[in-house]
């Protein structure tokens, strides 16, 4: 294939993905303004939304990419019956990761803020909020992931192409929605 | 090759992503000290999540797709490479697509929400120039980061793609933040 073609057919196939990733960033764009009341409840929170974000978008992201460089090598078979041995390894590892990141987030957050004598929350309410958020988020897009990346695939779609965009799409719109629902179930349970 | 158990996982992952973490707290603090830039341009604040999750999607794409090749050999790093150019043109054409939509997007919403303080040309303005910005530092950053991925002997799919992320949001902070100070 030559350059030409290749661009060609790089750009066909991430055109719509991209574009709905966008649509997506903008929609997260308004639910994260929509969170003034909570990220001022809350001192030290807006700190911890990109690392949260980030996160989101690292575990599963890899998650994606895993599975569909698996798929291109026939490691694995595009299933949801989860009886494969290393698609349910790497599901587990993914939520491990994704809930003890989050809480490594906020406690370093935490120090950080406590170090520079910025206004912050308290560590109970700042991984209360990393604990919920993390595991709620975590489930949801796995099954986001997995169902994306294997129906790609089955549709004979390049899950590569599929996988990091609609990560970093559902990944920011469920992190925030996720942080806030966290946020507020905190903030009734007494934190602050 | 790939490593498959939880514990493999982990390992491989979990330094890499408490490092990245650190990296992102840096970034908030930065965001955090300029929210006020921020809530005097509203349109540029709904800007700023699309702007970051688009540089980390087209580095995303790239990355991953270098990945694949280096998985199944098919890859060689040097500039007349198919997959690599192709990729690279791509990324390009597809920012200098995308952006200027974006931010005519992000105006068109904040002024159904709230008020806009900036003309809409301004805004397309800044999201193209961030765009085309951003897209090639994103090509720089995946190839770069798959290269030494390679040569070490890390998985790609674990260490590439956390990588090339986290370093596409932190550079489309500061393009955006860059852009914004010297024109608007």
């Amino acid at each position: 294939m030559s350059i030409r073609q290749t661009a060609l057919e790089a750009y066909r196939e991430a055109l719509p993905v991209v574009a709905l990733s966008a649509v997506g960033g903008l929609f997260a764009g308004v639910v994260l303004g929509g969170m003034e009341a909570e990220l001022a409840a809350v001192p030290g929170l807006l700190l911890l939304v990109p690392a949260l974000l980030a996160t989101r978008g690292n575990v599963y992201g890899s998650l994606g990419a895993r599975l569909a460089s698996a798929l291109h090598q026939g490691l694995i078979d595009p299933r949801f019956d989860f009886a494969d041995r290393r698609t349910r390894a790497a599901v587990a590892a993914a939520i491990a990761n994704g809930v003890l990141v989050s809480c490594f987030a906020a406690t370093a957050g935490f120090a950080l803020l406590s170090a520079l004598g910025r206004d912050h929350a308290t560590l109970a309410t700042l991984l209360g909020i990393a604990l919920i958020a993390g595991t709620v988020s975590g489930i949801l897009l796995t099954i986001a992931v997995v169902v994306v990346v294997f129906l790609g695939y089955r549709r004979g779609l390049n899950p590569d192409t599929l996988a990091g965009p609609v990560v970093t799409t559902t990944g920011d719109v469920v992190g925030i929605a996720t942080m806030l629902a966290a946020a507020r179930i905190v903030l009734v349970l007494g934190g602050g | 090759m790939a490593r498959w158990t939880v514990r493999e996982i982990l390992a491989d992952m979990l330094p890499v992503l408490v490092v990245l973490t650190l990296v992102e707290l840096g970034s908030g603090l930065v965001l955090d000290t300029l929210q006020e830039t921020l809530l005097q341009y509203p349109s540029l604040l709904v800007l700023v999540p699309v702007t970051i999750g688009m540089a980390g999607n087209l580095g995303a794409i790239m990355a991953s797709r270098l990945s694949t090749a280096t998985h199944l050999g098919l890859l060689s790093f040097e500039p007349t490479d198919e997959t690599l150019a192709g990729n690279a043109i791509a990324t390009v054409a597809l920012a200098a697509t995308l952006f200027p939509v974006v931010g005519t997007s992000a105006w068109a919403v904040q002024s159904v929400v709230g008020q806009t303080a900036l003309p809409v040309a301004t805004v397309v303005f800044v999201a193209t120039l961030c765009g085309g910005i951003l897209a090639v530092l994103s090509v720089v950053v995946s190839v770069a980061a798959t290269y030494v991925a390679f040569r070490v002997g890390a998985d790609p799919d674990d260490v590439v793609l956390p990588v090339v992320t986290n370093t596409c949001d932190v550079l489309g902070v500061l393009v955006l933040f860059a852009v914004v100070r010297l024109f608007v």
